[in-house]
């Protein structure tokens, strides 16, 4: 079902991950986290960004396990840890940041 | 008459350009499109028999098919012709007839 | 019950190598392997890559496919190593058929006889082949 952000209409899958990942704009974060009643913070959009760097990167959406390590590199291991990720991210930080972000579906994901 | 051969296939797993090559007469023109770009590389081992067949035989490669697996023209055999998709038009309005060894 | 974040792999660990033969682009090989691998290491298992003959040409620096219209995906060889995958093994007598060398990939392999590789290869529990 596609999704209306800034009265423009965009593409997503049956999971609701935006189809084409050159649509992106911060909006259509906001967009999906208000369908799925998910405030976000700064820290919510430390982590929206961080992903969208690592696929510009490497091409891929990580697994959670990656996402974390790699998070804990970056930003430090108070938020580099799972407890971090999932209490920002209830549904998962690799399947909901990823959709927020525009990103598909983390491979290994099910 | 001439023709245009085009060959799509890795030298390194197929015999594609090797029976183009045997087959090409002179005066005719090979093109090397997608995994077939690896025979215009210099340094291979199948690098002297297609500089031996430019005797004869003009050679072309396709730039964005070579551009796509990350070789350059340096890395190419001199005198082997990059061209672009309108160059691929270009040729194959040029010569009378087309074989592709697929 | 165990919170996600808790959640514990007991499964035993096996030996899995992915021998990679084809060149990428020209076929879907290269791709779907490398799916595979990424699956496969999600799984905390002990992941070697192989690449001999043509499959040494998916790590060749510098791709680029705006010009073919497909995605690049060899810039995911270098995420491997985030993914504990760290045991990458190139068949030296590909390369040299090939006029590579290893400062033409865009990863940091270990070049390999074909004996050598041989060994490794008769160490495994699961050989995958694409």
């Amino acid at each position: 079902m596609p999704i209306e952000v800034n009265g423009k209409s965009f593409e997503t899958d049956e999971e609701g991950y935006l189809a084409n990942l050159n649509d992106w704009v911060p909006e259509v974060a906001t967009v999906m986290a208000k369908l799925e009643n998910q405030p976000l913070t700064d820290a919510h959009w430390e982590v929206i960004n961080f992903l969208r760097e690592y696929y510009e990167e490497y091409q891929i959406a990580p697994a959670v396990r990656v996402l974390t390590k790699a998070i804990g590199k970056k930003l430090g291991p108070d938020k580099g840890n799972s407890k971090y990720l999932y209490e920002l991210f209830p549904y998962g930080p690799g399947k909901q940041a990823c959709k927020y972000a525009g990103l598909p579906k983390p491979t290994g994901c099910v | 008459m001439a023709m245009l051969h085009t060959v799509n296939k890795s030298p390194f797993e197929r015999v594609s350009l090797d029976s183009c090559i045997s087959m090409a007469k002179k005066g005719s023109s090979v093109l090397l499109i997608e995994d077939g770009v690896y025979g215009a590389l210099k340094g291979t081992k199948v690098a002297d028999k297609v500089s031996k067949a430019m005797d004869g035989i003009t050679f072309y490669v396709l730039g964005p098919d070579l551009a796509a697996r990350g070789m350059t023209e340096e890395r190419i055999i001199s005198g082997i012709k990059v061209v672009d998709y309108a160059g691929f038009v270009d040729l194959t309005t040029k010569h009378e007839n087309f074989q592709a060894w697929l | 019950m165990a919170e996600p974040w808790e959640e514990e792999n007991e499964g035993k660990v096996k030996k899995f190598m992915f021998i990679n033969r084809k060149a990428p682009y020209g076929t879907i090989y290269a791709l779907e392997s490398l799916e595979v691998v990424l699956i496969t290491a999600a799984f905390d298992q002990d992941v070697s890559l192989v690449f001999t003959d043509d499959g040494v040409f998916q790590i060749k620096k510098g791709q680029t496919t705006a010009g073919i219209g497909m995605k690049n995906f060899s810039p995911t060889y270098r995420a491997l190593e985030g993914y504990d995958i760290e045991k990458l093994y190139v068949d030296k007598e590909s390369l040299d058929a090939r006029g590579l060398t290893a400062e033409d990939l865009i990863v940091d392999v270990e070049v390999m006889s074909r004996a050598q590789l041989a060994d490794l290869m008769n160490e495994q529990d699961v050989v995958m082949s694409f």
